[in-house]
């Protein structure tokens, strides 16, 4: 990438991409901003730093990292992501969830919009697109990684732990997926809608190397996902558990699961904006 | 016109199993997974000649659907191998997000279809798959006749581009197509001229139509005999045409009557030319085990009742 990736700068561009987020769902009144806000900083982290990728997008990649997100109502962060990132116009952020828009509700290739290569919004099915499109990466023998994020409500999904299977038996240690352990879905906390339990165990018992780091600090994440490429490519997928607050740099909407899908009101707007700074430009 | 018979019976999976070691020697982009049944699917020539190509899944078919679409971002086109049943209701929704509406150009292979699976019974007896996945928009939905049609559809789908779904069985049929016969994706397959009654069959119910197309024709009536081969995209151009020849039609299909081929030509005839028609098909009801011989006369699905629907139609023409 030509822009500044040192932790200043990422900081600067993910304060960006969270003012990107608040003002996308409350224009059209709908949306996904906690968890949006929760993993901006991993994605700018991922598109500023760690991928190897070309906004001049095209489907196969060849010699590109990928990165596939399975939880697709956090469409947000990685709109704002991709348009910041030199995708397409970060004008068409104002389109989002719009009627004719290419950036719909949930993340979909129909429409053409550039960075994205699965659609996804119904839970589970990620991690099997990115072991997959990993196992075309080893078939043309591409020494790429693909990255992959997932929710931690998400894990209740049976298709998961098809996945996690197969990538252990069939040594997919160029894959690095990521989940945002934010503890939170959409009828309330994961622990009383259906508990993890050890969700580190668990994920080791499957076979694969396991590391948490904090999703909140961009110091953090930088050296998580440094550590993460450190564990690739050694005979055994990767996968981060990535600890976020839902609603990240919004006071108001941090530490419950309230904001999960809700939209701020204008004031809402005024009182979240005032707590991120404008370092790019809004669209 | 050429007189349709067989000195060889094989079952259609094995022309499936043929194609896709053919294709696997063509096209090095063919790729091809299977969920535990590759023995069942006659997956084993490919595997065994391509193994870096060949991806043992496991009892996981959602997972394959999955792995199938991304494979597809590299460059790939997979062909993934199940039962119907585990092809299409059990991943439904990993078929619709992940390969139909991401326009994935996966092959969905599905063998052990309708009731001439047979003694398994009606837990493996799928009926509503060729339904479903003629729903889903983009998807092409393919039900080949015999042994050497399901070879030919399977090769042509190598060159195809787009999620596709190719339905075919596990009994030991009559081989009755040439070798060498054209198959085009998406083009009606006319197997007799004719003006009294139009038969639009496909899958294993066509050679049951050619055999109906006996009785009737020893009854003096002129059957046009056309094996709609692709369901989805349905020629339409043939139907109507055809239709409009012979003014009455039967459909005949091993699949439900809901959903399936008499379905789709009965919409194309409502909105162009309304034409009396007459289905053969599985009554809104499951299969059991049996043979395949039993299940399709118990069903409603044997040639005397290919006939009978023809007799009838011919009656209501106006």
């Amino acid at each position: 990438m030509s822009q500044p990736n040192d932790l200043e700068s990422l900081k600067k561009i993910s304060s960006q991409v969270r003012r990107d987020i608040v003002r996308m769902v409350h224009a059209c009144q709908s949306g996904h901003p906690g968890g949006s806000l929760g993993c901006a900083d991993f994605f700018v982290a991922l598109y500023f730093k760690f991928m190897k990728h070309d906004p001049k997008f095209n489907m196969e990649a060849k010699g590109e990292d990928l990165f596939f997100l399975s939880n697709g109502h956090i469409s947000p962060v990685f709109y704002s992501t991709l348009a910041r990132a030199g995708y397409f116009d970060v004008k068409e952020l104002a389109t989002f969830r719009m009627l004719n828009s290419r950036l719909q509700g949930h993340p979909a290739t129909h429409e053409h919009l550039p960075g994205i290569r699965i659609a996804s919004g119904s839970l589970g099915q990620g991690l099997s697109v990115a072991l997959g499109a990993a196992q075309a990466k080893k078939l043309n023998k591409e020494d790429n990684f693909v990255y992959v994020l997932m929710g931690d409500g998400e894990q209740q999904e049976g298709q998961i732990w098809e996945a996690a299977m197969y990538a252990a038996h069939n040594k997919m240690d160029n894959v690095i997926a990521t989940i945002d352990y934010n503890g939170q879905q959409i009828d309330g906390p994961v622990d009383k809608i259906l508990s993890l339990l050890d969700l580190k165990a668990k994920w080791e018992s499957f076979g694969w190397i396991v590391q948490e780091f904090n999703g909140n600090n961009m110091a953090d994440v930088v050296a998580g996902l440094e550590k993460a490429q450190k564990l690739a490519k050694n005979g055994k997928p990767v996968m981060n558990l990535m600890k976020t607050e839902m609603g990240y740099g919004v006071d108001y909407m941090m530490g419950s699961h309230k904001w999960h899908g809700v939209a701020p009101n204008d004031e809402e707007l005024q009182k979240a904006l005032a707590q991120l700074e404008e370092t790019q430009g809004d669209y | 016109m050429t007189k349709f018979t067989f000195t060889e019976k094989k079952d259609t999976r094995s022309g499936f199993g043929v194609g896709l070691h053919e294709l696997g020697k063509k096209n090095s982009n063919v790729v091809a997974l299977c969920a535990d049944l590759t023995g069942s699917l006659k997956m084993d020539a490919f595997k065994k000649e391509f193994p870096e190509r060949f991806y043992q899944v496991g009892i996981a078919e959602a997972n394959m659907m999955g792995l199938a679409a991304g494979m597809t971002i590299g460059g790939k086109i997979p062909f993934t191998g199940t039962f119907a049943n585990f092809s299409t209701g059990r991943v439904y929704d990993q078929i619709r997000q992940s390969i139909a509406y991401s326009d994935k150009n996966v092959k969905i292979c599905a063998s052990h279809a309708g009731l001439t699976l047979g003694e398994d019974g009606a837990t493996h007896q799928i009926l509503e798959d060729v339904g479903m996945m003629k729903m889903l928009p983009g998807m092409t939905v393919i039900v080949p006749c015999d042994y050497n049609q399901t070879k030919a559809a399977t090769i042509a789908l190598g060159d195809h581009h787009g999620p596709a779904y190719l339905r075919f069985g596990r009994p030991s049929w009559p081989i009755f197509m040439a070798a060498d016969r054209p198959f085009v994706i998406g083009k009606a397959d006319k197997l007799i001229e004719g003006t009294d009654v139009t038969i639009f069959a496909n899958g294993h119910m066509v050679w049951q139509a050619v055999e109906a197309e006996a009785i009737l024709a020893a009854k003096g009536i002129s059957v046009e005999l056309i094996n709609i081969h692709t369901v989805k995209p349905l020629d339409v151009e043939a139907i109507l045409a055809s239709a409009s020849k012979t003014r009455c039609v039967v459909t005949a299909e091993e699949h439900q009557i809901n959903g399936g081929l008499g379905d789709s030509v009965a919409q194309v005839l409502a909105r162009f030319n309304p034409t009396p028609i007459e289905m053969v098909a599985v009554n809104d009801s499951f299969g059991e085990s049996g043979t395949p011989t039993q299940l399709l006369k118990k069903y409603g699905l044997s040639p005397e009742n290919i006939v009978a629907a023809a007799e009838k139609a011919i009656a209501r023409k106006k």
